[in-house]
């Protein structure tokens, strides 16, 4: 099997975000970036059943600018084998980005495309499941244990009620939760090991695909503020509050 | 033009989210038209058409509903959507996984998790876990639309008598196969709609000292929630996480104890009414954003905090 994961780079999840003050967006200037965590999931997830013997050639595609090929590169250190950037300067919303996607498929025919469930930048939770209809492919969304079988996958999703299982029939798009799997560190070694892997660089204006954004973000702004809080001496001026004064229990 | 509601409900009840995305939806264009996918779902289709926002109800019966798959129900709402301005769902799991596979068949951009319905076209919506908000103005001729349920108050469900009429069903999909729903169980309020909710994160250090949270939780009659960490730690299953790869929460009340706070467990809380920390690292983040704060070893102070609670002679329940 061929494997085709997607990754995105994202704000690093551990930097606490600040609206810009023009209210154009966030500040992105001298920020530390990374891959989009659950995206890190999908990688790993690829690599093992690559190391399973279940999957010849994992390829990693990330769609952005020029500094996007990070992720891939990141990807190639941890275990995939080539890779390829389609470039793109700014917004780009979910429906090009699978659509990108769609003739990267077309092109490399993989058996299973792989990606993070959801984005944490702008918690779309889109491009898998725009992809999977684009190619009418099945779907498994929020994946959280995949088994691979003959010709089919069985996964195990996170629903709202719990965990449900569904098998889908490869190809098949799949898109990962947190809890997949624990993601891997790039060995030195592998860190330059994969400086020598291949990455294809791609125009997305070379695709065809129109990349025009259709949603104005008309302004971004801070959420509104809690007002500061109080601190209670002792538990039973807590319990007091919460009855008098907030009246909550 | 009108507006159609995709419900979500497991053919016998409607699921309490879809009342929340019925609010929002009919913010958008009071036209609200809801249609049910389902198998011997009749006691569904008559329930929807009592709630007095809903307009009509497209009742389609149908055994390629009896679970629920994306590709089967995307095929019949693509079906009936070309009528409709808006189509709109819940941004819960299961609109989530359902909205952008129709959003895409139609060509249009979706918009996500709406948390306020600013006009027709335009919305606010949160991103990076809620840590900015975006106003966004959809320029695509027909939207679809994903509603955050707890930002808007569940609809009324009597007094209304919508037409309920038959609609076709769609393709049915042969490469997915639903095999089970392992469905967790529990006597306590479901944490997604419970009034009070008390979360335990990485300073309960054990699964066993969950008990001092549950008992809490019995008294007050809440929904017992988690940090990432105390899920990761393995002191409690993963349906319990509060967050943003968990639950968002807005319960009236939110008791945080010996949880630090890191942003991704405030993004699935901090728009509760009142929130109180209990934590014993008094410059823990989580004391930022808690109405009240008690700076405490929380296995002195919960059976405290229990036996104060006993002392009251009423609990609202």
């Amino acid at each position: 099997m061929k494997i085709l994961v997607a990754v995105k780079r994202v704000i690093d999840y551990n930097v606490q975000v600040r609206v810009k003050e023009d209210n154009t967006g966030v500040v992105t200037d001298n920020v530390k970036m990374s891959t989009n965590p659950p995206d890190d999931n999908a990688v790993e997830e690829a690599v093992k059943i690559k190391e399973s013997g279940k999957a010849k050639e994992i390829v990693a595609i990330t769609v952005g600018e020029e500094k996007a090929q990070e992720t891939v590169r990141k990807a190639l250190a941890v275990g995939a084998d080539r890779g390829i950037h389609v470039k793109v300067d700014g917004v780009i919303e979910p429906l090009a980005v699978s659509k990108i996607l769609q003739k990267i498929v077309d092109k490399e025919k993989p058996d299973l495309v792989f990606m993070g469930k959801q984005a944490i930048d702008d918690d779309c939770n889109q491009t898998g499941q725009m992809l999977a209809a684009l190619l009418n492919w099945p779907q498994a969304t929020f994946a959280s244990k995949i088994e691979v079988k003959d010709k089919t996958l069985e996964v195990t999703r996170e629903v709202d009620e719990g965990l449900e299982t569904i098998e889908v029939n490869v190809p098949a798009i799949i898109t990962c939760d947190l809890r997949l799997n624990e993601p891997r560190y790039a060995s030195l070694p592998n860190i330059m090991k994969a400086k020598k892997k291949p990455i294809e660089q791609i125009n997305a204006a070379d695709l065809g695909i129109d990349t025009k954004p259709r949603i104005d973000q008309i302004k971004v702004e801070e959420p509104p503020k809690r007002k500061a809080g109080i601190k209670v001496a002792n538990v039973e001026e807590l319990v007091q509050k919460l009855k008098n004064e907030a009246k909550v229990i | 033009m009108s507006s159609l509601l995709i419900a979500e409900h497991n053919n016998k009840e409607v699921k309490p989210f879809t009342l929340n995305a019925i609010t929002a939806a009919s913010q958008i264009d009071p036209d609200l038209h809801v249609l049910v996918l389902g198998h011997n779902s009749e006691t569904v289709a008559k329930s929807i058409s009592e709630i007095p926002n809903v307009k009509k109800v497209i009742h389609v019966d149908n055994e390629i509903y009896n679970n629920y798959i994306a590709e089967n129900f995307t095929s019949a709402v693509v079906k009936h959507a070309e009528n409709y301005s808006h189509i709109i769902c819940s941004a819960n799991t299961f609109g989530k996984n359902l909205m952008p596979r129709i959003a895409a068949l139609l060509d249009i951009s979706q918009v996500s998790d709406i948390i306020k319905v600013i006009s027709a076209d335009t919305f606010l919506r949160p991103i990076y876990a809620g840590n900015a908000f975006a106003t966004v103005k959809s320029n695509d001729a027909k939207k679809c639309i994903t509603i955050r349920p707890t930002s808007f108050e569940p609809a009324e469900t009597s007094g209304g008598s919508a037409e309920i009429v038959k609609g076709d069903a769609g393709e049915q999909s042969n490469h997915t196969k639903f095999i089970k729903k392992e469905e967790i169980k529990s006597d306590r309020p479901e944490l997604g709609t419970a009034r009070i909710v008390i979360s335990g994160g990485r300073g309960m250090q054990s699964g066993e000292n969950f008990k001092l949270i549950q008992d809490v939780a019995d008294k007050l009659n809440a929904a017992i929630g988690a940090s990432r960490a105390a899920v990761d730690a393995g002191y409690i299953t993963n349906d319990h996480q509060v967050g943003q790869t968990g639950k968002v929460v807005v319960p009236d009340l939110y008791i945080a104890v010996g949880i630090s706070g890191a942003i991704q467990h405030l993004a699935g809380m901090k728009e509760s009414k009142i929130i109180v920390a209990i934590n014993k690292d008094g410059e823990a983040p989580i004391f930022s954003v808690a109405d009240y704060g008690l700076e405490a070893d929380l296995f002195d102070a919960l059976p405290k905090f229990l036996a104060e609670l006993n002392k009251l002679n009423t609990i609202q329940k």
